[in-house]
Parts: C-alpha cells; structure tokens; sequence
C-alpha cells in the first residue's frame, strides 16, 4: 500500500500506521478513505494529497 | 470609535494607520491596516465577531464597553485565531469569563496554543452549524489553509446577507472610509492583490473550491466583511469573481526581471534582456526590479501577475546574493503554477550562480526556460548585444 503526502502541509499518510485519532484503523490503504476524510494536521481534503 | 453599519451590525475593530509590517517583517504594509471586528445584535442574542491585535486589546475592550455591556455579548465567534485576530482575546475574556467562543475544533487548539487558558468556554462548530439570534441566524462554513488551519466563515442571514470572511478578500488597507467605494478603487485593488499574492495565492487550490461551493449555496449577499481593509459594500460580488481570477494561475502579458548587482554588471544584462524581451514582444510589459532595493512584496506581487520572471544575480562566493536568496524562497512558496523562468548573472571566476539559481526555480515549480546566460566581468557592448540577443529568445518562448 502506498503512502500519500498532504500537498499543503507536507504531513504523511502512513496506510500501515493509519490515522486511529481520526477513527481510521492501521492497515487502511488511502484509497479506501472516506470521502469526507481531512488531512489531520491542516484540514485539507484528500485531493490535496499525492503519492509519495 | 464604533461605526453602524447595519440594522444589525457594527463595526467595533481597529484602524491601524501606523502599521508597515506584518507577520514580523514578513509582509510590508506601506497603507497601514485594519483589525475589523464586528458586533451583530439580533433580536434575542448578541455576538462579538473576531477581535484585533493584542497591542489593542486594552483600547479594543475600553471602546467596546462604550458600545455595549460586555454581559450583553451572548457569544464570541472566533473565525482565525492568529494573533491580529485573538489577540485581544484574553483582555475581552477577562471580563466575561463564561461567555462560549465559536470557532472551529482547530480554532480551539490554536487559541489554547496561544493563550493556554484553564477554563474558557469553547463550542466546536463545522460546516453547516449554526447559532440563532432570534430575528436572525448565523451559518458557520469551515474553510481550512485559507490561510490556516482553523480558518472559518460565518454568514449572517439578516440584512439581505452578510459574509464575514475574516483574512478573505482582506487588504492591508487602513482607512477611515469602511467601504469599498469610498476610496481609490486603484489602490484598493493594488492591496488587494498584494494581499492574495502574499498571504494566499499558495492556497489558490482550495481558493475556488471554497468560492464554488459557497456560490452554489446561492446566498444572497449585500455586504462581504473582512478582518483587514475595507468592506464590499458596491458590487460585492466583485471581489470574489476577482478571486476566483487570481486563483486560477492569473497573468498578464508581463515579465519581471529581479535582480541584484554588486559593480552593475548584472544590471547591465538586466537592462539589455529587457531590451531584448521589448523588442521582440512590444505588447508585453517589463518591470526591473532590485532584489536589493525594491521592497520584496512589491517584487512578489509583480511576479504574481506576470507570465514569466527572469533572476539575475552575481555570482558570490560560489553562490548567488543574499537578496536574490530571499526573494527565491519568497517567490518559490508561493506555490505559482504556468509561470515560465530563466536566470542570468556577471561573474569573474567560478560563475555558479545561474545553475543554482535554476535549480531554486525548479524546485519552486518554476517553468524553466533555458539554462539561463552568464557574462564575464564587465560586459561591453557586443557582450550587451549578446545579452540582448538572449532576452530576444527567452520572450519567443512566451
């Protein structure tokens, strides 16, 4: 699974590490997101992120 | 002093004419500005929108309670919380401790970031919330990097409509006119830009999709009011069909040439490309500006709306000038796309600086037009010719 990178503030999508805070379990892939997913750090949405 | 601006709104903040920096050094505001904060009655409650800078606050809170009983104030919407606009958060809530803050769940990390209070009341708001006034309702629209994470919108719908966008169609701007067709429409519009190209021209992205999907929402709107300048009282609509211009990789048939020089070598080519860029495309306009000398966010603005920027510096010391070095870092975060580049430069031995400024450019997403062009010591006149020559070939590349 791919890493993304938020465009805006440089933070790191880790699919192995998910984002638990934000009630996304380790082992989600970026792609399988929700669609109302923000980046943690800036807020911004996931078409702000690319591949790392 | 307060100004009514509506049945329901008055303008409580501060004009700061004093003002010729902002963010630190960062950003020169040569018209001063304003802190612009909002006091909107409705028929049941009372709220406070954004305060001003904290060397303001006692000022701010003295004014205020000339205007109204601080108990009146029902709630405080934050809609950013850098310091222009929190800072007078912590004299205000010294005196009404228990009144709620609306501001976003990131508004809330960022104010106890700053102030760290123990028990301020804080009430999380997102897209789509909303606060009754009674005759009235105050809509919340969550608007994240436009410029900071926490950023917000709150639209009132009395009045037939306002939008207070906070840092959005905000300029740097004092006066003591409060509106938009109360000053010259030249300078307000200089300021204007200069405030998008520096503040937030890297969030152009988010820019139009946060313009599209509240234009969708088909609101009606008579006034826009800002956190900075002047409010959009003629033709609202105006300035956000002029964002939505701006944030769509704007430009017109310009180039600006920035550079630095030591002996007035590398001025020399800079005047002999512009030579070379007029001759071969009359139409465009080409602005010289010294790293050095012109101030660096007159220089981004006018980067900002050309379609290609030409740096030139020394060479020094196996690099390029200190002024060229800032400005660089200045233009390359500010994220511009389509914008064509090239850089040029004197130099007496190991004549580094163009490659390296190149590479900069590049990296900053620059289009690179060429490897750029370098003279040896003094250039005389068929090296200025050469010189000229090149400025011919970088405007057929436009």
């Amino acid at each position: 699974m791919k890493k993304y990178v938020c465009d805006v503030c440089g933070w790191e999508y880790d699919p192995a590490k998910g984002d638990p805070d934000n009630g996304i379990a380790p082992g989600t892939a970026f792609e399988d997101l929700p669609e109302d997913y923000v980046c943690p750090v800036c807020g911004v949405e996931k078409d702000q992120f690319s591949e790392a | 002093m307060a100004k009514k601006i509506t049945d329901h709104v008055t303008w409580v903040g501060k004009v700061d004419w004093e003002l010729k920096s902002f963010h630190g050094n960062e950003l020169s505001t040569h018209r001063g500005s304003s802190y612009n904060s909002y006091l909107v009655r409705g028929s049941e409650k009372t709220v406070l929108i954004d305060t001003v800078w904290q060397p303001f606050d006692l000022e701010f809170v003295t004014r205020l309670k000339q205007e109204i009983d601080l108990n009146e104030i029902d709630a405080v919407i934050m809609n950013h919380n850098e310091v222009d606009h929190s800072g007078a958060l912590p004299e205000l809530m010294r005196e009404i401790p228990n009144t709620p803050i609306y501001c976003t769940k990131k508004g809330e990390a960022i104010i106890r970031g700053h102030y760290h209070p123990e028990n301020w009341n804080f009430v999380n708001v997102k897209t789509g919330n909303t606060l009754s006034l009674g005759d009235t309702t105050l809509t919340f629209v969550e608007a994240p990097m436009l410029h900071w994470p926490d950023t917000m919108f709150t639209y009132f719908s009395g009045d037939g409509g306002i939008l207070f966008s906070n840092d959005g169609f905000g300029q740097h701007y004092a006066t003591e006119s409060l509106y938009n067709d109360c000053v010259d429409t030249a300078e307000l519009y200089y300021e204007a830009e200069k405030y998008y190209a520096n503040i937030l021209a890297p969030f152009s992205a988010m820019a139009v999709k946060k313009i599209n999907e509240i234009l969708a929402m088909n609101l009606p709107l008579t006034l826009i009011c800002p956190s900075h300048g002047v409010i959009w009282k003629e033709n609202p609509a105006q300035i956000v069909t002029q964002y939505l211009t701006w944030a769509q990789n704007y430009q017109i048939n310009q180039v600006t040439i920035v550079y630095d020089t030591m002996w007035n070598s590398t001025r020399k080519m800079a005047e002999a490309i512009a030579d070379g860029i007029r001759s071969e495309r009359p139409e465009f306009t080409v602005k010289l500006m010294n790293a050095a000398k012109d101030d660096k966010n007159d220089i981004t603005t006018e980067v900002f709306h050309s379609k290609a920027v030409l740096i030139g510096s020394p060479t020094i010391n196996n690099g390029y000038s200190y002024a060229i070095a800032g400005i660089l870092e200045m233009l390359c975060g500010m994220k511009l796309k389509q914008k064509k580049a090239a850089a040029f430069g004197s130099y007496g031995w190991s004549g580094d600086a163009p490659k390296l400024m190149t590479e900069h450019l590049a990296k900053g997403g620059f289009e690179i037009v060429n490897e750029g062009y370098r003279s040896l010591w003094v250039p005389d006149s068929d090296e200025l010719e050469r010189a000229r020559q090149y400025g011919c070939e970088f405007a057929k590349a436009l």
